[in-house]
């Protein structure tokens, strides 16, 4: 069946059985393997993307679940301009390590800060937590989003 | 952000940081291929029986079945394994663990790969099994390997010094406990995996995540009889390993299906599932500890026990067991010892290395021996530590003469000086009701390198290209560690070139040279030591050619700058790009090798070890935990957590409180909550629902302090601090239950239950 959708702002039309889930379509049809798989059972996280605005498991989700709404991957974060603020404050505060957990961190910390764009250290740390990583300890990914939620502010 | 030039000491952001944060890095697992097909294993099952029949009938008459294979298919030796060679690529006589692949399936797709994996028959006739060291000890034990010399003994080894055992008899103190840790899973984010193909000339390239691509190489060509030159590995970047990946999974699996795919490229992805069933584990240890000391708290004596259960095969097991053997006696000054280990094959899964590597296991033992001792004698458990602290010049507990950077003392002084520690009395008398709060500490060390036995070399290449940049080609994959990042600061510090100038070259053994596996906290130490040389010698080369080209006549006024070779007598420049014009490609090739530095001392004891012992290097920490626990509950709230790390020289701050954070955390999770459950060899446990690894509320803010100290021998005097903040964790917290509630707990993890148990 022909799916439409909006896959990182542009209007997409893509030939899909409609029982392949998610992540596999974006990885494998789109192109975009910047959605990772670390557990396929919705307990690692690393699959995160967004969807109308709100984080979502691309590996809990079939194809058929797109049709008509808004997906925003990885790779469709930063938009004119190099790199999204979340992007580059985990870069320079240290998020990445291995980096595998790192794109589907980043979408569900954009995630947290479009509910609350002003959160404590607590408040991150909770809204991070279905998200595994275990190279970092947490503590830089934290300091990561917290950096971006000031930036933001001053910006505004 | 990145015209600057990324030099030593720098909190230089990771190299591959902004191809990561965009989702643009290719890990292994990315590479897809056209017209790909995929491969899968048919898993025993069994933990132990006899194979009576595979029959692939069915699944070969699957449509978009490409083939099916069992183990009269492989044409090698069909053994694999790190040191001894005792593990099939696929089984053919018997099987020994739950995990062992007994059929390999080529298919169109995932789909029919799922359905032609179930309909290969597989008919195991099941024999007794050994599922713990004791029931593999029995003389009548059902033997894992029947042509093993010392039945289900893969190495029984002693490690002795000064008087041995006899020196307890004299002690004022006498101690003796026994501790049990279980096996633990890596549990990385990105499974195993690779991707294979035959190119036309009958070459076979392997992308594969993995931490030891050279090797890999040898193990396939022995595995799988193929000579070594129609073996290409790549090794991209890994999402995570911490010694997981170290040794082969997917590897002579996938080669042998790519043999069989017709130049299609051919994927191996395990999930989770296969993941935690097939892969590599952290041993499971039981550890008998007799201790003895003179009623001042100095330490006389000790006699260890210590059972490694090390699974079905031995992969780096005896090596695992000896460099725990080596640590048996923590970072102390202990004159008389007698170490022995017996590292035992069982039909459990696959122990082998992880992230402190037989060392976190002691680590709690040894930390708890001197806990017990300090509350024996009546003596504040830091102040124990510092009076028995190895320093430089002592004799370790292996009787190795400790010749280089030695810390241990000033990480416990670093502790001791703290708030944490000096304000502990009065934050544990503010416990809320029905709380409890204890403050425990941990006094750990972690060797480097692969020890005597195995030269442990690195082979650096860098090249001046003709674009003017300089491109490091790294024999070593970076598991996530950061030693990459590490490379292009040492070639940005010599060769003074800006970050964008600078480009890095991941493992391919066609294209960059065998420099050891990423393991063994020795990534950075020995490839960076390989790399100085390297660069110097470019440097020196580059100046040389560039003072014909400017008619200099001394190289003393030459200067090697950003983008150029500078006169700064005359000012007369040359560009890199018009020197590379000038330079024969082989002149722009700069290789060189370092090989790590071993102990001296002729040591008459650990003679079984083949390698693997002793070691000359050594980093060091001390940590200290502040835990809240719920009296009701019985859990453990990690409330603090404050490392002191002596691991030489800093190449990157922010580097190396990476690495002291993530192995806290890891830590954390072996102390509270990671154990894989078996039941007769089978994993209870295989998800992330039942396998608890920390969350981000499961660990508490951290403090690392870095202790400086410089290694004469290590790349502007570091020393490798990937596995050292491993060791901590579980005995600082176990120590600080102590603390809090009086008990000792003895077996880890330390779970609400076992300690509402206890309490």
């Amino acid at each position: 069946m022909t799916l439409y959708f909006t896959l990182n702002g542009k209007k997409t039309a893509l030939d899909v059985a409609p029982g392949r889930r998610v992540i596999d379509v974006l990885r494998e049809d789109c192109g975009l393997t910047g959605t990772k798989e670390g557990c396929g059972a919705g307990e690692c996280g690393a699959c995160t993307i967004l969807v109308d605005g709100e984080s979502r498991l691309s590996c809990l989700m079939l194809a058929l679940q797109l049709s008509g709404r808004e997906i925003t991957t990885i790779e469709g974060m930063a938009v004119e301009r190099p790199l999204h603020t979340l992007q580059d404050t985990f870069m320079q505060k240290g998020g990445v390590q291995c980096g595998f957990c790192t794109p589907g961190m980043i979408m569900s910390a954009a995630a947290l800060l479009n509910r609350n764009p002003h959160p404590t250290r607590s408040d991150i740390r909770t809204g991070l937590s279905g998200n595994l990583c275990r190279c970092t300890g947490y503590q830089k990914i934290v300091d990561a989003v917290e950096a971006t939620a000031r930036r933001e502010e001053e910006a505004t | 952000m990145n015209a600057y030039i990324p030099e030593i000491g720098k909190p230089v952001p990771r190299a591959d940081a902004a191809a990561k944060v965009r989702g643009a890095e290719k890990y292994a697992v990315d590479h897809y291929g056209d017209n790909l097909v995929w491969a899968g294993v048919r898993r025993a099952g069994v933990a132990h029986g006899l194979i009576r029949l595979v029959d692939t009938a069915a699944a070969l008459q699957l449509p978009g079945v490409v083939a099916v294979l069992t183990g009269r298919d492989v044409p090698g030796t069909n053994r694999q394994g790190i040191v001894h060679k005792d593990q099939p690529v696929l089984a053919d006589v018997k099987v020994r663990h739950c995990g062992d692949a007994v059929a390999l399936v080529v298919a169109e797709n995932r789909e029919t790969l799922i359905k032609a994996l179930s309909l290969i028959r597989v008919e195991i006739d099941p024999l007794p099994g050994v599922f713990t060291v004791d029931d593999a000890l029995r003389p009548d034990a059902p033997l894992v390997h029947e042509e093993h010399p010392r039945g289900n003994i893969l190495l029984k080894a002693t490690i002795q010094a000064g008087n041995g055992q006899a020196a307890l008899e004299g002690c004022d103190i006498l101690l003796e406990e026994t501790f049990h840790v279980p096996v633990v899973s890596h549990a990385f984010i990105e499974t195993e995996n690779g991707v294979a193909w035959q190119e036309e000339d009958g070459k076979i390239v392997l992308v594969v995540s993995t931490q030891a691509p050279f090797r890999d190489k040898w193990e396939i060509s022995h595995a799988l009889g193929l000579p070594m030159d129609r073996l290409r590995i790549i090794g991209p970047y890994l999402g995570g390993a911490f010694g997981g990946k170290d040794g082969a999974t997917v590897q002579c699996l996938l080669v042998l299906a790519a043999q069989h795919a017709g130049g299609r490229h051919v994927k191996m992805w395990w999930d989770r599932e296969e993941s935690f069933i097939a892969g590599y584990k952290r041993h499971a240890v039981r550890m008998h500890y007799r201790m003895g000391a003179r009623s001042d708290g100095t330490l006389q004596a000790l006699h260890c026990r210590l059972y490694y259960d090390t699974g079905a095969y031995a992969h780096l097991g005896g090596e695992v067991m000896a460099l725990g053997m080596e640590h048996a006696g923590g970072p102390y000054r202990i004159p008389h010892t007698l170490i022995e280990g017996w590292c035992i094959y069982t039909n459990n899964p696959i122990a082998g290395a992880m992230r402190g590597f037989g060392v976190a296991q002691v680590s709690f033992a040894f930390e708890r021996m001197m806990d017990l001792l300090a509350g024996k004698i009546g003596k504040d458990p830091l102040e124990l530590r510092l009076k028995n602290a190895l320093r430089r010049g002592d004799r370790n507990a292996s009787g190795v003469t400790l010749t280089q950077s030695t810390g241990i003392a000033d990480c416990l002084a670093a502790v001791q000086q703290h708030p944490l520690w000096q304000d502990r009395r009065v934050w544990k008398k503010e416990a809320g009701p029905f709380h409890k709060r204890g403050v425990g500490i941990a006094a750990v060390f972690n060797a480097m390198g692969y020890g005597r036995g195995l030269p442990d070399s690195a082979l650096a290449k860098v090249e001046l290209t003709p674009e003017g940049h300089i491109r490091v080609y790294s024999g070593v994959s970076d598991m996530g560690q950061g030693n990459a990042t590490a490379f292009v600061q040492i070639a940005g510090q010599i060769l003074c070139q800006e970050y964008t100038a600078i480009e890095l070259v991941q493992p391919d053994t066609e294209r960059t040279l065998p420099s050891g596996s990423s393991a063994a906290s020795r990534t950075t130490y020995t490839y960076g030591n390989a790399l100085i040389k390297a660069c110097e010698e470019l440097r020196r080369r580059l100046i040389g050619r560039a003072a014909l080209m400017l008619l200099s006549d001394t190289l003393d006024d030459l200067e090697l700058l950003p983008g150029r070779v500078k006169n700064l007598a005359t000012g007369r420049k040359i560009p890199l790009t018009a020197l590379a014009a000038m330079m024969a490609p082989e002149d722009r090739v700069c290789i060189s090798q370092f090989l790590m530095p071993v102990a001296r001392d002729k040591l008459d004891t650990g003679k079984e070890f083949v390698i693997g012992f002793p070691h000359l290097l050594f980093s060091y920490a001390a940590h200290l935990v502040c835990i809240e626990v719920d009296e009701l509950t019985g859990a453990i709230d990690v409330k603090a957590y404050l490392a002191a790390t002596e691991a030489g020289r800093v190449l990157n701050p922010q580097a190396f409180e990476q690495q002291v954070q993530g192995a806290i955390a890891q830590g954390i999770g072996y102390a509270l909550s990671e154990e894989v459950l078996l039941q007769e060899g089978r994993i209870m446990n295989p998800d992330f629902a039942t396998y608890i690894i920390p969350g981000a509320l499961d660990v508490p803010e951290m403090i690392s302090l870095v202790v400086d100290a410089y290694e004469p021998s290590g790349p502007f005097g570091m020393k490798g601090v990937g596995e050292v903040g491993m060791n901590g964790p579980l005995p600082a917290i176990a120590g600080a239950l102590a603390d809090a509630c009086g008990i000792n707990l003895t077996r880890s993890p330390l779970t609400a239950e076992r300690v509402l148990a206890t309490l």
